[in-house]
């Protein structure tokens, strides 16, 4: 395998013996004070899919997905070992920096978090940041980024009305198109239809079946269903250990693990 | 057998009045409490305002301190009162706020941490004298400010920092996580997350607990004589190292003097300060709504 071939674009099909993994888990441990949250995981996820991460409540996929763009630095006393690596880069490397990860890699929250601001500022907000400052760039990004997230249509009218006058599933859907003024790799999701009615949770879920034409995306979600609709591969974790992962139809019709069978046809969890 | 055990409804029911004669009760309670307060303020406004309000005029403001109740005016103390929150209000507001951030954002949640927090609290309780011995010690004589506008204002602010600090800390530990997550989410430094998250949230709380610091310091005599501020001053200051007189030195100045006319001259005086007052607690109000608009 030459160099010029794992550097090669997304769309290669040249990467017939090494797949093209975003994000590489390599015995990963995490711990909170003395608590083992995340055990020896080992996950490597493909570009482009859409993978969920299932699992009862304190199983560690928040967690684990927290840890990926390593928002879990914010939470004091957490101490991990193993290696993760995004596009063959440590992400706990000195060299690579956390303000660069979290602008490849955008995530979406459980509870819709717009900023109180306008519509416009919100996704304005990202590019701000990075020092963007030209009104036409920014203009155009906030249109591309809001027809992207599916909401275009509905608030190109009062762009620059406060983002709190939404309903919660348009503020999540703000949160999106937030994340993908930044064009990010991947996408981060971190169960983003718990808070939302069932129509809003439908276009949502619509919505993550459009994104996964360009971008990478991990879900975790409570729901199997949604999990089972919308995944191309799915992980399951059961107190801090991946139990299994495979592709969705494998791991919810023919699970290897009695524990996967178990969870998926609801005898716990 | 259960049924000796089991709660009885009619019995229940039977209580209600009992209960409901409590509730008033205690309503009552809470109305004579205020009502106590409310008539309490009413008559010591009434008191200032009848004997004071005569001798509000504009001479009043445009005059310098006399020795005739009849020429003396208040206009040393009220300019000289501005210069000094022209200092108080900067100083505390920067090093309030700055100490604020850095405590709630920065600093390693540890036992100095915890110590200094306990430490700035109590400071908040320490009596005013003892700042007035402070600014004394160190703005008057070490470095040599004399009783000026600087060493006057630099004591007053350091009077109100400790409650500057306390309330910008609640108004930014009231920043909801999920905001600052946001921003630290789509590859914002923590600078950013403070410049535009956190401070933009919390300055309506940041600015309503440092005004209501700051009033006090309008109104705070103690430390004024302590450093030294004199009373009978027929100038006003034209820089920082000048001499000045302020609103409660006037006041308290005309308190102790025999003569009647100038107990009513400090009764105006009063009103003016509590002109003063209410005007900051009314910018406190409109900043407060203005950023709760959005």
């Amino acid at each position: 395998m030459t160099l010029t071939a794992v550097n090669s674009t997304k769309n290669s099909e040249s990467m017939q013996n090494q797949e093209l993994f975003v994000y590489n888990t390599k015995n990963l441990n995490l711990w909170y004070g003395d608590h083992h949250a995340l055990k020896n995981i080992n996950l490597g996820i493909k570009e482009k899919d859409v993978t969920a991460i299932i699992g009862p409540s304190g199983c560690g996929k928040s967690t684990y997905i927290k840890t990926l763009n390593r928002m879990i630095d914010l939470v004091p006393g957490v101490k991990t070992n193993g290696t993760i690596e995004y596009r063959e880069r440590d992400i706990f490397s000195k060299n690579f920096l956390v303000e660069e990860l979290r602008t490849r890699v955008g995530m979406v929250f459980q509870k819709p978090n717009p900023f109180p601001k306008s519509i416009y500022e919100n996704i304005a907000f990202g590019l701000k940041i990075h020092g963007i400052k030209n009104k036409q760039i920014i203009n155009e990004t906030v249109e591309k980024s809001l027809r992207g997230a599916a909401l275009w249509d509905e608030v190109k009218d009062r762009l620059h009305e406060p983002a709190y006058g939404l309903s919660g599933g348009q503020q999540q859907r703000l949160c999106i198109a937030r994340c993908l003024a930044l064009e990010p790799d991947v996408i981060l999701m971190d169960e983003p239809t718990s808070a939302l009615d069932p129509v809003s949770t439908l276009k949502v879920e619509e919505l993550i079946q459009e994104l996964k034409e360009k971008y990478s995306i991990i879900i975790v979600t409570h729901n199997m269903q949604q999990a089972a609709r919308i995944s191309d591969k799915t992980a399951f974790f059961l107190n801090g250990e991946v139990v299994e992962f495979d592709a969705t139809d494998t791991i919810f019709n023919s699970p290897a693990d009695s524990r996967t069978d178990d969870y998926i046809s609801g005898r716990f969890g | 057998m259960e049924n000796t055990t089991r709660v009885k409804s009619e019995e229940m029911i039977g209580r209600i009045d009992g209960r409901l004669m409590k509730n008033k009760v205690i309503k009552g309670i809470f109305l004579t409490a205020t009502a106590f307060t409310s008539i309490i303020l009413i008559v010591l406004l009434y008191r200032i305002i009848s004997q004071g309000a005569p001798y509000l005029s504009w001479d009043f403001f445009q005059n310098f301190a006399s020795r005739r109740p009849e020429q003396a005016g208040i206009k040393a103390a009220v300019i000289g009162t501005l210069w000094m929150m022209s200092v108080v209000i900067p100083t505390a507001a920067i090093l309030g706020v700055g100490t604020a951030i850095y405590l709630e954002e920065y600093a390693k949640k540890n036992a100095l941490t915890r110590w200094i927090q306990m430490n700035i609290s109590n400071l908040a309780g320490v009596p005013s004298v003892v700042f007035g011995l402070l600014g004394l010690t160190i703005f008057v004589r070490v470095f040599g400010f004399g009783n000026s506008v600087l060493a006057a204002g630099f004591t007053m602010a350091l009077l109100v920092l400790p409650v500057v600090i306390v309330a910008s800390q609640e108004a930014i530990r009231a920043v909801p996580n999920e905001l600052k997550e946001a921003s630290f989410g789509l590859g914002a430094t923590k600078w950013q997350t403070i410049y535009r998250v956190v401070l933009p949230y919390a300055i309506p709380g940041i600015a309503t607990g440092s005004i209501l610091a700051f009033s006090r310091a309008i109104g705070e005599t103690a430390p004024l004589i302590v450093v030294g501020i004199p009373t009978f001053v027929a100038f006003l200051p034209s820089g920082y190292l000048d001499s000045f007189t302020a609103l409660p030195m006037q006041i308290y100045n005309w308190t102790s003097r025999p003569q009647v006319d100038f107990h009513n001259l400090a009764a105006a005086g009063i009103i003016i300060l509590l002109g003063v007052l209410i005007l900051m607690n009314s910018v406190a109000v409109w900043i407060r709504n203005r950023y709760q608009a959005r």
